[in-house]
């Protein structure tokens, strides 16, 4: 028996069995489930460095298991799906981290971290997918997963909440499994393949596949948050910190855009895709969801809701990368996969701080508060500012190599989205770090807690700091082997535009 | 010790029909025992059940004439693929209703139960393992009549009102089937499938007679329209009862259904006149069963409106699949055994909800749900299969429906299919979303015994294991008169 085979299904596991023995557990088996959320963590993180080892000195992990007449359960560890795997890795860790500090001795802990582990492990199958049909079981399953998280709190507005979030996910699920099985039928495969499986499909077939194209984007577009599908992602703010954390920075809107990706590439394959002349409206959805999403930022004045439309403007950047349709753009958008997530993560846990600690929702409450809080607000700037695209942070890479790409595909349009998006994030960004660094704090926080002569508890305050620095090492050392920057320049060789 | 011939020439099937009635002899002769009683025979039941699919493995179809007759004189007993997988559901799910009317009944109703359960056992087996439209006809009034006995069980008022409904829809039901078996015999002179489909040619009593055991049929498998008497008999009846019929009663005539027609009746249609009929029927159920849970705000009888959806889904069988064995064949009889894992599963959890709560309200579960995390699960779970979401046996099911609509150019049935999976996950959700909802403590409620939230777990989990079971089962769904085709009996 071939051990490689067995790397990504074991991966899937190494979440998806802490999550279940979890579930069983008491609510007051506070040190064993903290003690399989880590070990669940650990093992994955190891097993996903073997994998990034062996795939870059270019071994093959796949694992494959009977479902359907002449439809594997493939599980594929190329380079794009260990970008992914890697990211949803780390971060699970971090979050968990966050997570156990954040909710101590909040009721239904076990039910949270089941499902938490659940979702992970749902994010993890989505990466490693190989073919259409695997994604689409792990995609569903992450509905199901984020479901009972996103109620979590139990409220009537987190009921209404998770009401909205099922409508939207459900309905994009089926017309996904419609789209699927329509393409099933033309080609008799769903394995992603570099430069897709259409190449042999007849001319008659073209419209019928612009309609599976449009249907399967727009399955994925809810979670990605294109608009007009985005409804759900603000109302889902309702959830748990950690929970939106996870949401925004890996889990379902990352599974969204990591879903067109394939589709784009592996499925459709680019260039097949350019000649549909499917591409260009993508690209216009995704540039008009970069601005709209922006702009509704603007006027946001509790936190975590600017945040989840600046969520909805930065996700799109993987798509328009993706629609631009050319090698470097690409590279700009697939790493962008990567850093948003950094960023992005870093974010909601500076606000979860700031709720926890102070009991600051809005950004009119956080005058003066990076005196109080001096390194949650600076992994919060750092975050900011890799977000406005400010070198030498993450977030500078992705804009340079997408504009570059749009250039050299002679879309100069794209600059000027990117140019005004730019803009908007400052405006957005920068009155909230000149209210936190450079307004007199007020007498009184709305709800404070004291953490010793600290300024939070130490589970809360590590994982933003670790992410800030991740987010300013992606954008400082661009250069060395395995950063995001150098493994997307890999994937864009070995997948996409393999010769 | 046997030695492994000998095993596979023990006659399983007689014993899978003997055994429950010979358990269900016992439970009168010793009330007291009867937990005891009925548990070691589903015990036998499920064991003999392997045996014989141990034997289908080895030897194909199976064969047997009781007494040594063979078919046009005797009693024959004949088992292929499908067969073997309805005894195989009957068996596990029966058996993990068995145990959980071990702690659900107390004494008094529990005497009544068992025999009238173990009756019910032995006409299910029976009836799958018949191979003659006549003895079908004497399984399907046995299990007909024990099933409206269960319904009855508690002699409420409202238990009595079902059951009544559900007597006379029965009865007719029975009354039509006959008569076309009698036109059958009439005119062909055998009541043995086998030689009627080499004798059947088309006439006026053959139409007839299809009418007639068609509609009996419908009446009884609850297609709508003809699904009225369904909602109040499974929503009224004590869980373990509802589970059993809406898992197993309703689809054993469904069997009997697809069993005649396609051996008999489809290779003699001209036009597509009744695949439309059928298939139209189904889509309306589908769709009116949907939206009618999603309007309940009992529990029960939202589980039941949604059996009438889902036995819709069964029907598209009829426009889409174009012989035994095609891809939509192979989807519904996936769909068959998912149902009837996921839907027992739901009931049995409404049974420990209404146990715990004293009450099926929706609206007012939240507190109730709560306590039972186990429950909660199985329901859960076993709306996933229902939803049709993957990973599930339901799902298996859906994508090969899909698959086939879309081979056939079916567009509206596509549309059906995933709009029938939209409103089930409305509905269950609807169930679902009171799961998470913060209530404050009302009253004080009864325990529920962790076998039946056990129960009611595994069949849940047993629906979605199904999702990765699809190897395994076609390999036996395809033992069938297609893949075999040496001749018949003895």
């Amino acid at each position: 028996m071939n051990w490689n085979n067995w790397i990504p299904l074991l991966v899937v596991i190494s979440s998806l069995l802490p999550g279940l023995i979890i579930f069983s557990l008491a609510e007051d088996k506070v040190r064993t489930r903290v003690m399989l959320n880590l070990f669940g963590a650990f093992a994955k993180l190891a097993l996903v460095g073997l994998m990034l080892w062996g795939v870059y000195q270019g071994y093959h992990y796949e694992t494959r298991l009977p479902l359907l007449p002449n439809l594997d359960l493939v599980l594929r560890a190329g380079p794009l799906a260990l970008l992914f795997v890697s990211l949803s890795t780390i971060l699970w860790l971090v979050t968990t981290v966050y997570a156990i500090g954040y909710l101590e001795d909040s009721p239904h802990r076990s039910r949270f971290f089941g499902f938490f582990s659940l979702c992970v492990t749902a994010t993890v199958g989505v990466a490693l997918a190989g073919n259409l049909i695997t994604f689409l079981v792990f995609y569903e399953l992450l509905t199901l997963a984020t479901y009972p998280l996103i109620v979590h709190r139990g409220t009537e507005e987190a009921r209404l909440a998770g009401k909205t979030y099922l409508r939207y996910t459900v309905t994009g699920g089926a017309l996904m499994l419609i789209g699927t099985v329509w393409l099933y039928s033309l080609t008799g495969t769903l394995e992603f393949t570099p430069r897709g499986i259409l190449s042999n499909i007849g001319e008659q077939h073209y419209p019928a596949l612009i309609i599976i194209f449009v249907m399967l984007i727009a399955g994925l577009g809810v979670k990605a948050a294109l608009v007009p599908l985005h409804g759900w992602l603000p109302k889902a703010m309702i959830a748990p910190a950690p929970v939106s954390s996870l949401l925004h920075a890996v889990a379902v809107v990352k599974a969204g855009a990591f879903g067109i990706v394939r589709v784009v590439y592996d499925v459709f394959g680019v260039e097949f895709a350019a000649g549909l002349g499917v591409l260009t409206p993508l690209a216009w959805l995704a540039a008009f969801t970069i601005l709209y999403g922006s702009l509704r930022a603007l006027f946001q004045d509790d936190l975590k809701r600017r945040l989840a439309y600046s969520t909805i403007s930065q996700v799109s950047y993987i798509t328009l990368g993706v629609a631009i349709a050319g090698p470097i753009a690409t590279i700009g958008g697939v790493v962008h996969l990567v850093h948003q997530g950094l960023m992005k993560i870093t974010l909601f846990f500076c606000a979860g701080n700031l709720a926890e600690t102070l009991g600051i929702h809005k950004i009119s409450e956080m005058n003066g508060v990076g005196r109080r809080m001096p390194w949650t607000m600076a992994a919060f700037t750092i975050g900011a500012f890799g977000m406005i695209g400010a070198p030498p942070i993450a977030g500078f890479i992705s804009k340079w190599y997408l504009g570059l790409g749009a250039l050299n595909t002679g879309q100069s349009w794209v600059i000027v989205v990117l140019a005004g998006s730019s803009l908007f994030n400052a405006m957005y960004f920068l009155p909230i770090l000149h209210r936190a660094w450079f307004m007199p704090s007020p007498e009184s926080w709305p709800s404070e807690h004291h953490f010793g002569n600290k300024e939070t508890a130490w589970a809360l305050l590590l994982p933003p700091l670790v992410t800030a620095a991740m987010a300013l090492a992606a954008g400082l050392l661009v250069t060395v082997p395995f950063s995001p920057l150098e493994w997307a320049k890999l994937i864009s060789v070995r997948e996409f535009y393999q010769p | 010790m046997v030695t492994q011939t000998a095993y596979l020439d023990i006659p399983w099937g007689i014993i899978l029909i003997l055994l429950p009635l010979v358990g269900a002899m016992f439970c009168f002769l010793f009330p007291r025992k009867v937990k005891v009683l009925g548990l070691i025979t589903n015990i036998g039941i499920t064991m003999s059940v392997f045996g014989l699919g141990w034997q289908l493995l080895e030897q194909g179809i199976y064969r047997h004439s009781v007494g040594g007759w063979g078919a046009p004189l005797g009693i024959e007993l004949y088992a292929d693929g499908l067969s073997m997988l309805m005894l195989t559901t009957t068996a596990l799910v029966g058996f993990a209703i068995s145990i959980y009317s071990t702690s659900y009944f107390n004494q008094t109703l529990a005497v009544r139960f068992w025999p009238i359960w173990l009756c019910l056992l032995a006409a299910l087996n029976a009836l799958f393992l018949s191979a003659d439209i006549f003895n079908l006809y004497v399984t399907l009034e046995l299990l007909g009549l024990s099933a409206v006995a269960l319904t009855a069980l508690t002699g409420s008022k409202e238990a009595l009102t079902g059951a009544m409904r559900y007597l006379l829809a029965t009865l007719l039901a029975s009354l039509a089937y006959l008569f076309g078996v009698v036109l059958l015999y009439h005119s062909f002179g055998s009541v043995d499938l086998t030689v009627l489909a080499e004798t059947i040619k088309a006439s006026p009593a053959v139409w007839a007679a299809m009418g007639l055991m068609g509609t009996g049929l419908l009446l009884k498998t609850a297609l709508f329209p003809l699904h009225f008497w369904l909602p109040p008999a499974h929503g009224s009846a004590p869980a373990p009862v509802s589970a059993l019929l809406s898992a197993l009663v309703v689809k054993a005539s469904f069997y009997i259904l697809i069993r005649l027609w396609f051996t008999l009746f489809e290779p003699l249609m001209d036009g597509d006149g009744v695949e439309t009929l059928l298939g139209l029927l189904g889509s309306a159920a589908i769709l009116w069963g949907s939206v009618q849970a999603l309007r309940q705000s009992r529990l029960k009888l939202l589980i039941a409106y949604s059996t009438v959806a889902q036995i819709g889904y069964l029907f598209l069988i009829f426009p889409l699949a174009t012989s035994v064995g095609s891809v939509a064949w192979n989807g519904v009889a996936y769909l068959i055994i998912s149902h009837a894992l996921a839907k027992s599963a739901m009931f049995l959890s409404a049974g420990n909800l209404l146990h715990y709560g004293g009450h099926d309200r929706i609206a007012d579960l939240d507190r109730v749900v709560q306590r039972l995390p186990l429950t909660a699960a199985a329901f859960g779970l076993a709306g996933v299969s229902i939803m049709g979401l993957p990973p599930s046996g339901g799902f298996i099911g859906k994508w090969l429906l899909l698959e086939a609509a879309l081979a056939n150019s079916r567009w509206d049935l596509v549309a059906v299919i995933i709009l029938g999976g939209l409103l089930a996950a409305a509905y269950v959700f609807k169930v679902i979303g009171h799961t998470f909802t913060q209530a404050p403590v009302t009253h004080e409620a009864k325990s529920v015994s962790a076998s039946m939230e056990w129960a009611a777990l595994l069949l849940a989990v047993g629906a979605i294991l199904l999702g990765f079971l699809y190897v395994p089962i076609l390999s036996i769904l395809e033992i069938s008169e297609i893949a075999i085709t040496s001749g018949g009996g003895l």
